[in-house]
């Protein structure tokens, strides 16, 4: 049902001069759903939460976020969309509490110093509402965005890269307001370059070069993709890796900290490449693997590099 | 000693990373300054600007005043006074009149800048050898702007007559001069200039500081990225605009008490109009030029364009306004382009009020101009904002 569908696009394309930057984009995501949005810089994650919100105007395409028009009804979608932008946009020579107050005052919050209040309790952050807000800290200051987004209550909350820059705990606790969020029926799409945290998806878009490259669950994309990966242990990876990387059969070879994940989608070439390769030295030792999502991913892009370059 | 032959015994030749140090840095900074459109530009036209301004546009022996005539006789004496000071360039008939209020009100609008009231019998008196008295009244507020034009007047006069006067009445011809030159120098009796450059000033502060807050509202945003959050929320441009404004009206009214208050306590310059019309019309001349401002910053792409912008409006304000130089002395192109900047009128207004004693009446035009250029800059700003980051 489209009652049920919080963002329903087709066709989006935005262009910067006679740069293509979005391309003939769909995307349909369900109420309540944490919709993750990978890809690599400057592949349109951000001109595409930008059109979604009303920031951009698309040249071509249609659509609706939490049933209002992206193309005529802004204003709506403006009080009832959060959107967190990629680089910190509060103001940095306002206090926490003052920031949160301007929140709440432009968006109608009935009494904005109750809600500041309440939104400083919830972050944690009682007790520093004075201090200005360009001295927290990247973690502090990605958690103040994200709650001067929902201080509004916001339907939907559009992401845009939330956790750059900050570390695994403070992601951590970041990881798990968005998934308490999500539980209250608010619709989150994030963007993000974690694979960890594409996993704590509901589903996954993937774009690369502007065009929406795959979509599904993290499981659907990995089985999609037909990738059958061996996992090799042992000494001279790198020397290893060189020889292997584009003998035929071989997509890709990735190493992982102390392995190396050598992947391919022909399954038969795959193998008959590995067997030749354990030939030429014995020192190293093959196993069968699971392909991760990053596997998948750097797959994809490779392939959609050859494709638009 | 030592130590400089040492230095001059390891010649420049010797590190020659210094001079290619030097040289990288003046290529990048020449490569960047020819990236900067508009600083660029300020280079170019502020001194063209300023050459022609002070060239062309200035002139300190202003010419064509305009003057209203009220004449109570017309003989030919009178005709020929009249024709006299018409010849000499320095007065131009603007009007003749039929009684001193209507005289007074043009005064005080600014209409004419020179009065002359030929009495009844003029004539008569003239031939009679009575010595008449004829009276010119001059606005004094800008006591450069009338200097010369009433120094040149004694003489024309006496030379016009003296020339109607040969034949006949020789006689009375040969006693010198037949008239008695009466000149009242309206508003500012003493010719002090603080009493036009006081209430002058108050516009050009306001015109200053105002403009510099606001040209920096909308590029400060953009800049500092917090224009991307803001666009996303549910504020309409005009709430904007108005709520970037209003806090700075605040700080023209108490910019405005500060040099109102100089200009009675310590320049002892008079306030004959109502303070109240005066801090009022003032608050409009600040919410005009708020309004410039924010336009600027709505076409600036950054902070310092938009600086640049506000230094380019500044200048011809503060030169074709009359502030610094006689308005009327200036040749037509620079009064229509000075007709059009608002601390000109402002500086009519805040002259009329402080030393004319003028009322709203007499100043209806002007006013009517600030007006006008308020909305004018609202409406172009907010048809520069752009609701999105296309
Ligand atoms: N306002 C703009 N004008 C011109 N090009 C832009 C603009 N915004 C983004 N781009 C270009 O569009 C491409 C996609 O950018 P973006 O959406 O920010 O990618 P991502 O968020 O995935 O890194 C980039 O190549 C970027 O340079
Ligand atoms: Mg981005």
């Amino acid at each position: 049902m489209t009652k049920e569908i919080a963002i329903d696009v087709h066709g989006l394309t935005k262009k910067f001069g006679d740069r293509t930057v979005v391309h003939d984009l769909s995307l349909q995501v369900p109420k309540g759903e944490i919709y993750g949005f990978l890809g690599p810089n400057g592949s349109g994650k951000t001109t595409t939460l930008r059109l979604l919100c009303g920031l951009l105007t698309p040249d071509a395409g249609e659509g609706t976020c939490l049933g209002y028009d992206i193309l005529t009804q802004q204003d709506e979608i403006r009080r009832h969309v959060g959107y967190m932008t990629q680089r910190f946009s509060l103001y940095t020579d306002l206090s926490i509490r003052e920031n949160l107050e301007f929140v709440a005052r432009v968006y109608g919050v009935p009494n904005p110093r109750e809600a500041a209040k309440g939104a400083i309790a919830r972050l944690g952050l009682t007790g520093r509402a004075e201090q200005l807000a360009g001295e927290l800290s990247g973690g502090w200051k990605q958690r103040l965005a994200l709650g001067a987004c929902i201080l509004p209550n916001p339907q939907l909350l559009l992401l845009d890269e939330p956790t750059a820059g900050v570390d695994p705990k403070a992601r951590r606790e970041f990881w798990d307001e968005i998934h308490s969020l999500a539980a209250e029926g608010i619709t989150v799409l994030v963007s993000t370059h974690y694979m960890d945290e594409a996993e704590r998806c509901h589903e996954l878009a993937y774009i690369a070069f502007g065009n929406l490259l795959a979509r599904g669950t993290a499981h659907e994309l990995i089985a999609q993709s037909g990738l059958r990966t061996w996992v090799v242990s042992g000494p001279g990876l790198h020397d290893l890796a060189m020889r292997l990387d584009h003998r035929d059969g071989i997509g890709m070879v990735a190493p992982f900290g102390n392995e190396l994940h050598v992947s391919g989608r022909d399954h038969k070439k795959l193998d008959a490449a590995i067997a030749e390769a354990k030939k030429e030295d014995g020192a190293h030792r093959w196993t069968r693997g699971e392909p991760s999502l990053e596997d998948v991913f750097i797959l994809l892009m490779d392939q959609v590099k050859d494709n638009f370059q | 000693m030592s130590a400089a032959a040492q230095d001059s015994a390891r010649p420049a030749g010797r590190d020659p990373g210094f001079l290619k140090r030097v040289w990288a840095m003046v290529v990048k900074e020449f490569v960047q300054m020819r990236r900067d459109r508009m600083t660029f530009a300020t280079m170019l036209f502020i001194p063209i600007l300023q050459l022609t301004l002070f060239g062309y546009a200035i002139n300190t022996d202003p010419k064509h005043l305009p003057t209203a005539v009220l004449t109570r006789d017309d003989g030919p004496l009178t005709r020929a006074v009249l024709a006299a000071m018409k010849n000499s360039d320095y007065f131009a008939f603007t009007r003749q009149v039929r009684d001193p209020a209507e005289l007074d009100a043009m005064l005080r609008s600014g209409a004419a800048q020179f009065a002359v009231e030929i009495p009844a019998s003029f004539e008569r008196d003239v031939r009679r050898g009575d010595r008449p008295s004829l009276l010119v009244i001059a606005d004094a507020t800008d006591p450069v702007a009338t200097g010369t034009a009433i120094a040149a007047m004694q003489g024309l006069i006496d030379t016009a007559l003296r020339r109607e006067l040969r034949g006949p009445d020789a006689a009375v011809e040969a006693r010198a001069p037949p008239f008695a030159l009466t000149l009242q120098r309206r508003y500012n009796p003493e010719g002090l200039t603080q009493y036009n450059i006081v209430p002058g000033l108050l516009g050009v502060v306001l015109t200053m500081t105002m403009m510099m807050f606001t040209a920096l509202a909308v590029t400060r945003e953009i800049e500092r990225g917090t224009m991307e959050s803001l666009l996303a929320m549910p504020i309409r441009p005009v709430e904007i605009m108005i709520g970037k404004i209003a806090p700075f009206v605040l700080v023209g009214f108490v910019q405005m008490t500060i040099i109102i208050g100089a200009a009675s306590y310590l320049f002892d310059v008079p306030i004959r109009g109502s303070v109240g019309l005066l801090v009022l019309l003032s608050t409009l001349f600040a919410a005009a030029n708020l309004a410039v401002g924010y336009t600027f910053s709505t076409v600036a792409e950054n902070q310092l364009q938009a600086v640049q912008m506000t230094f380019f409006f500044f200048l011809p304000n503060i030169l074709l306004s009359g502030f610094m130089f006689p308005f009327r002395g200036m040749p037509q192109w620079a009064q229509v382009i000075g007709e059009i900047l608002p601390l000109t009128h402002f500086m009519r207004i805040a002259r009329g009020i402080m030393l004319k004693g003028n009322g709203l009446a007499d100043m209806r035009l002007d006013v009517l101009a600030l007006v006008i250029f308020l909305v004018a800059a609202m409406g172009l700003a907010l048809l520069r904002f752009r609701r999105t980051l296309d």
